[in-house]
């Protein structure tokens, strides 16, 4: 099976914080932690204060706190645009 | 030394103090515009993303939500106005306010009340000095705007918007937003658009291609979240594009203020050398005559 991989953005107004490849991420959403893996559906969350942390990879976690804030998910394709940190 | 010429060398001095000031703000403008258009540049992911997910949302949910249709009666806008906290700057604030009052007649034709809502002192002072009302204004950051200035801004709009028009004075239908765009080092140009109510799916041909997006908690739960963040976002854009293209403006104004204050020197340095070179011409006419005479008289002695 081919390796195949999310690509992640989290960007907040400001700048982008962080993009890369990885295998995993989860969040808090309104309705509760939610993780995404390869081939998710289409989505399209609102973020709660708390933390969002991303698998990449090389297998370094990446833990980024957000207060609010979206998350989309298509195509294999994710972004978290936090509102703050 | 003569008193033209005293007078000619003191315009020369001022002028060039004034040069020197105007080269200083030229440079700082100048080293700004970078800066600026490097956070117009950071912004534009957070901007890009939230527009996407925003035309998703709305283009795919059938939700009449009150930020994406339009008003059926609509009796007041908001017109957002930035323009500079300082001038120096040629016609930047003007370009500004002049586009915004235009934008105010064109609504008050259609027969809707405004408010007023400005950024920056100059458009402060322009609505003052006509005792005009101003709904809401704010000063001291146009040449270096934060997220957190958008999203003050960004708040009261949406109050103002979220509040009923029909019946609260200072609720609002429609909110346009006025700013100078930013296209170039050279060219910025002022310009009006309409916030809200959301132009939904400005490209057709995204539409078709748009995922079927599960919401999460629900369509309408995700737009009322998502519409206050596209405010904020686009406000920030404006801002930050105006503070660029507000920079812009002062370094080209400087510069031709440097240009004008150099030619200046120029021609005063000419007229103080021609000035210097009758004085001299004057004093060995003076001396050539008085010895003359002395010469003659002698002469008529012997």
């Amino acid at each position: 099976m081919a390796e195949r991989h999310l690509t992640v953005e989290v960007v907040s107004p400001e700048t982008r914080v962080w993009s890369g490849e990885a295998t995993m991420v989860s969040a808090r959403t309104l309705e509760g932690d939610i993780g995404v893996l390869v081939d998710h559906a289409p989505l399209l969350g609102v973020l709660v204060d708390g933390q969002v942390s991303i698998k990449a990879v090389d297998g370094s976690v990446h833990e980024f706190s957000v207060a609010g804030g979206f998350l989309s998910v298509n195509d294999n394709r994710v972004s978290i645009l936090g509102e703050s940190k | 030394m003569g008193a033209q010429l005293r007078v000619y060398r003191r315009r020369m001095r001022s002028v060039k103090a004034t040069k020197k000031i105007t080269k200083a703000m030229e440079l700082i403008s100048a080293s700004r515009i970078v800066k600026a258009q490097q956070r117009v540049a950071a912004s534009s992911p957070y901007a890009n993303e939230l527009t996407r997910a925003v035309t998703a949302v709305a283009s795919f949910s059938n939700t009449n939500h009150p930020l994406t249709t339009p008003h059926a009666n609509p009796r007041r806008a908001a017109v957002l106005i930035i323009s500079a906290d300082r001038g120096m700057a040629g016609a930047y604030s003007n370009a500004a306010i002049k586009e915004g009052d235009q934008l105010v007649q064109l609504l008050k034709g259609r027969g809707l009340d405004v408010s007023a809502f400005l950024i920056g002192r100059k458009a402060v002072n322009y609505y003052r000095f006509r005792n005009r009302a101003i709904a809401g204004s704010w000063t001291g950051f146009s040449d270096n705007p934060t997220f957190a200035h958008a999203k003050e801004v960004a708040d009261s709009l949406i109050a103002a918007f979220l509040a009923s028009s029909e019946t609260e004075n200072h609720g609002v239908d429609e909110l346009h937003i006025v700013y100078t765009m930013f296209k170039s080092m050279i060219t910025q140009e002022p310009e009006a658009r309409r916030l809200l109510p959301l132009e939904v799916v400005e490209e057709t041909v995204a539409a078709g291609l748009m995922p079927m997006y599960e919401f999460e908690p629900s369509a309408p739960e995700v737009l009322d979240s998502l519409l206050p963040r596209y405010v904020e976002a686009r406000v920030y854009n404006a801002l930050l594009q105006s503070a660029a293209s507000e920079h812009a403006a002062r370094r080209r104004a400087m510069k031709s203020a440097t240009d004008n204050a150099d030619e200046l020197i120029k021609s005063l340095t000419r007229l103080a050398n021609a000035a210097r070179q009758a004085e001299i011409t004057q004093e060995i006419s003076e001396i050539v005559g008085g010895a003359d005479a002395l010469a003659s008289a002698s002469a008529g002695s012997e």
